[in-house]
């Protein structure tokens, strides 16, 4: 079986997950958009208000208008108290129904703006009440164009929905995000075409039944309506009908070890008995609060990230004593609880091709500052302008020539190129192997510790079976495990799935 | 002013509507400005004038489609503003120039809208009746709007405005639409009906041929003002000051040339030289117009 049959067929979950997120989005968008509708055929300045509310929200982009229902509902548990959930389904849903309102407001608007007067006349005439139109006269006769419109936010909702991944929602984006992610193409085909293909399912059954109100064949709409009914119940069922209620939910960041250890973390939970599920493709800050707040159970992060974003340390105290301090300070502000060590580090750290290695004699970054001034160095687009360059450039007074950006991908490239001399690589990358590099030795210790740690939310953390089944992990995965491990999904030949990734990992470390 | 001068003879019974000092103002604009008079039961009046001379607002009064901003309408011994809109409208015929049947509706349907919406099922046969009364076939009844002729459809819009059995039919501009022909057809249907049931009709036109041939009172109206009040047969002879006598005039007119023109007609060949050379000048058109 290729790759792509491998992935598509393996996306039941995601699909399921995918339908009942656009359904309820969209079925939220009708209950708020058609009565609004009837509400602006009555009165020109709620249409004026409500179309214009409307458009404005399309004008925030998707991803934007997902991320930022994470402030907004963090900020309303000060009303709705601590349960409301801030990630995952409920923002996904706001954001999404938001986005469905305006083709269902506005053509639900300019249907009853075109209904003909006269049969609007004829309806006060015979003696109507408001309600009795509306139900006998004003609804039919627009029920084909708000279906049209409920057709087009569908279309619109189903794609967007691909985006809920990031906010930690499963959905059809979880293996475009994580394909993208490690460049596995086949991944991102599959998510593509499953939410192209359910878009277009979804449109012609939508199609129908507008078809069906038109021409006034209820055969025609009736049926529509049974096949989209059924296509939500099957969603339901595979979503909730075998589900296990203590399901621990995996996170993982939007990079190839993430996925890896996700999996590899579920692999070994499952062989204790628990079942579980996954939520990939996390941004990082979002990663961390989800873990904090139990939306997710487990996630990889890594010591330096913490000390840096969440507590706003630059100091260096050493790899131990940061670990310890890290844990200090997440069992005193209600943090996620710190599981323990990997025991590899994936920080950042200056690496070179070993032939300039041995013909200058590079062996730590002392050894570079002397050359420095005709080097170039490069770093992903963040690197020049974070705390760690800084501390680097201070402790060893580097004076490089130039400074590059580069995309993660392209600075291994440059380096081998020889456009850049010197890259900020990434310790358990699995090129630094595959591509013969040295990483410099740090003497003064100017770059943080990066160890990987797991974090498990309070609810996980207070379970000892939990925590006894992700025990073999601690302090069994060296980094050139890690690296060959990461390796396998980047490398450009014979690509792995991250799944495959985590069973040769396992392996390797003897699990 | 000739208003109120000649009341319906039948003075002993309550008149059905009363308008009393009913004005309609549209922000600095007035559609009606002092209307006060009554109309009797069974009679048939129509309400003429040009456009913008305040007749559709005055008629549309009477069933609530319009609030007057002061006096008052009474129907039946009641202040129309006082009644629910819809039962009003239920009690009352109402047939307008927009017909206005309901596209998603089958005719039968549509005749069966103002029972239905009171909570009563029409029975087949009643609709079937209905449709005899605007002389249409009951299997009619199955038909959908979109399916039929402009004058059939005014005719399932009068059947739909007698299926409650009103005692009052307003019409607004009822055959504006319709062909010459078929209109005065209807209009001949709807007097028919009129005398048969027992009705009380007003009529909205601004044909004053039609009014003279149809109504038994004819409300003459300019500027929101009723500027005559007169029997068809006084208007005839002269009566009802000059705005009433300049609408009457047209269709004098028209009825005198038609009247020396067929006296030409039948004299044989006296006016031969004029008329055939606007025949000839006529012909090759008519023909274009066969050989389509």
């Amino acid at each position: 079986m290729s790759a792509f049959e491998t992935a598509i067929l393996g996306l039941g979950p995601q699909l399921a997950a995918h339908v009942l997120l656009a359904a309820s989005a969209i079925a939220l968008g009708i209950a708020v958009a058609l009565p609004a509708a009837v509400w602006a055929s009555r009165s020109p300045n709620v249409a004026r208000i409500a179309l214009g509310f409307a458009s404005l929200v399309q004008t925030i982009p998707a991803l934007a208008l997902l991320a930022l229902f994470f402030p907004i509902l963090l900020s309303l548990r000060v009303v709705f108290g601590e349960g409301l959930p801030t990630l995952g389904f409920l923002p996904a849903l706001l954001a999404l129904a938001l986005y469905a309102l305006l083709p269902i407001l506005r053509n639900a608007v300019t249907a009853q703006a075109n209904l003909d007067p006269g049969v609007l006349e004829a309806a006060d005439g015979v003696g109507m009440t408001s309600w009795q139109k509306l139900r006998l006269v004003e609804a039919p006769l627009s029920a084909p164009f708000v279906m049209a419109g409920i057709r087009t936010a569908s279309v619109w909702t189903i794609g967007a929905a691909t985006l809920a991944t990031t906010i930690g929602q499963p959905s059809l984006g979880d293996p475009i995000f994580a394909g993208l992610q490690t460049q596995n193409w086949a991944l991102v085909l599959a998510g593509c075409v499953a939410s192209a293909g359910l878009a277009l399912i979804v449109d012609s059954l939508l199609g129908l039944i507008e078809r069906g109100l038109a021409l006034r064949k209820p055969t025609l709409w009736l049926g529509g309506f049974a096949v989209v009914a059924l296509g939500i119940v099957a969603a339901l069922w595979a979503q909730f009908g075998d589900r296990d209620e203590d399901r621990i939910i995996i996170g993982s960041k939007q990079f190839s070890e993430q996925y890896i250890l996700a999996q590899l973390i579920g692999s070994q939970l499952e062989k204790s008995g628990y079942s579980v599920e996954y939520r990939t493709g996390l941004g990082s800050a979002v990663g961390y609060s989800a873990v904090k707040s139990g939306d997710i159970d487990i996630l990889v992060d890594y010591t330096g990230t913490i000390w840096t974003n969440q507590m706003k340390r630059s100091d260096n105290p050493g790899r131990a004593q940061m670990l310890d301090q890290i844990t200090q300070w997440q069992d005193a502000n209600g943090g996620p609880h710190v599981v323990g060590r990997l025991g590899f580090e994936n920080a950042y750290g200056l690496a070179v091709r070993q032939d300039l290695a041995e013909t200058r004699g590079l062996n730590s970054i002392e050894d570079l500052v002397a050359i420095a001034p005709q080097l170039t160095i490069g770093g992903d687009p963040e690197f020049f302008e974070r705390p760690e360059w800084i501390a680097v450039r201070e402790a060893y007074g580097l004076r490089m020539s130039e400074k590059r950006n580069f995309s993660p991908t392209f600075m291994y490239n440059a380096l081998k190129s020889g456009e850049a001399d010197v890259i900020s690589a990434y310790t358990s990358d699995g090129r630094i192997a595959a591509d013969n590099l040295v990483i410099l030795d740090d003497p003064r210790e100017a770059f943080p510790g990066y160890d990987a740690i797991v974090l498990a939310s309070n609810s996980f953390a207070s379970d000892p079976g939990k925590l006894r089944a992700l025990e073999p992990l601690i302090e069994a995965i060296d980094v050139d495990a890690m690296r060959k491990a990461n390796l396998m999904v980047d490398r450009e030949q014979d690509k792995q799935s991250p799944t495959q990734a985590a069973q040769e990992l396992a392996r390797i470390i003897g699990l | 002013m000739a208003v109120s001068s000649s009341q319906s003879p039948n003075h002993e019974q309550p008149p059905l509507i009363r308008f009393a000092q009913v004005e309609r103002h549209y922000g600095s604009v007035t559609a009606v400005a002092g209307v006060d008079t009554a109309i009797a039961k069974g009679s048939f009046v129509a309400l003429v004038g040009a456009s913008g001379s305040g007749k559709s607002t005055l008629l549309k009064m009477i069933n609530a489609l319009e609030v007057p901003s002061r006096g008052q309408v009474e129907f039946a011994g009641e202040d129309v503003t006082t009644l629910a809109p819809p039962a009003l409208r239920r009690r009352i015929g109402y047939v307008f120039q927009g017909i206005g049947l309901f596209p998603h509706m089958s005719v039968g349907e549509n005749i069966a809208i103002g029972p239905r919406l009171g909570g009563e099922n029409l029975p087949a046969a009643r609709v079937a009746e209905l449709l005899e009364l605007v002389e249409l076939e009951a299997e009619m009844a199955t038909r959908m709007p979109d399916e039929l002729s402009g004058g059939q459809r005014q005719r399932i819009g009068v059947a739909r405005a007698l299926a409650n059995a009103p005692q009052l039919l307003l019409m607004d501009e009822p055959f504006g639409a319709l062909d010459p022909i078929t209109r005065d057809a209807l209009g001949n249907s709807v007097r028919h009906l009129h005398d048969r049931l027992g009705l009380t009709t007003i009529m909205v036109t601004h044909d004053m041929a039609e009014a003279l041939l149809l109504a038994d009172r004819v409300l003459v109206m300019d500027s929101g003002k009723v500027v005559a009040d007169e029997a068809p047969r006084a208007l005839l002879r002269g009566e009802g000051g000059g705005i009433a006598q300049g609408l009457v005039a047209v269709p004098r007119e028209q009825a005198e040339r038609l009247a020396v023109m067929k006296e030409a007609g039948d004299s044989g060949a006296e006016n031969g030289a004029e008329r055939p050379a606007e025949t000839s000048r006529d012909a090759p058109v008519q023909n274009g117009d066969q050989a389509r």
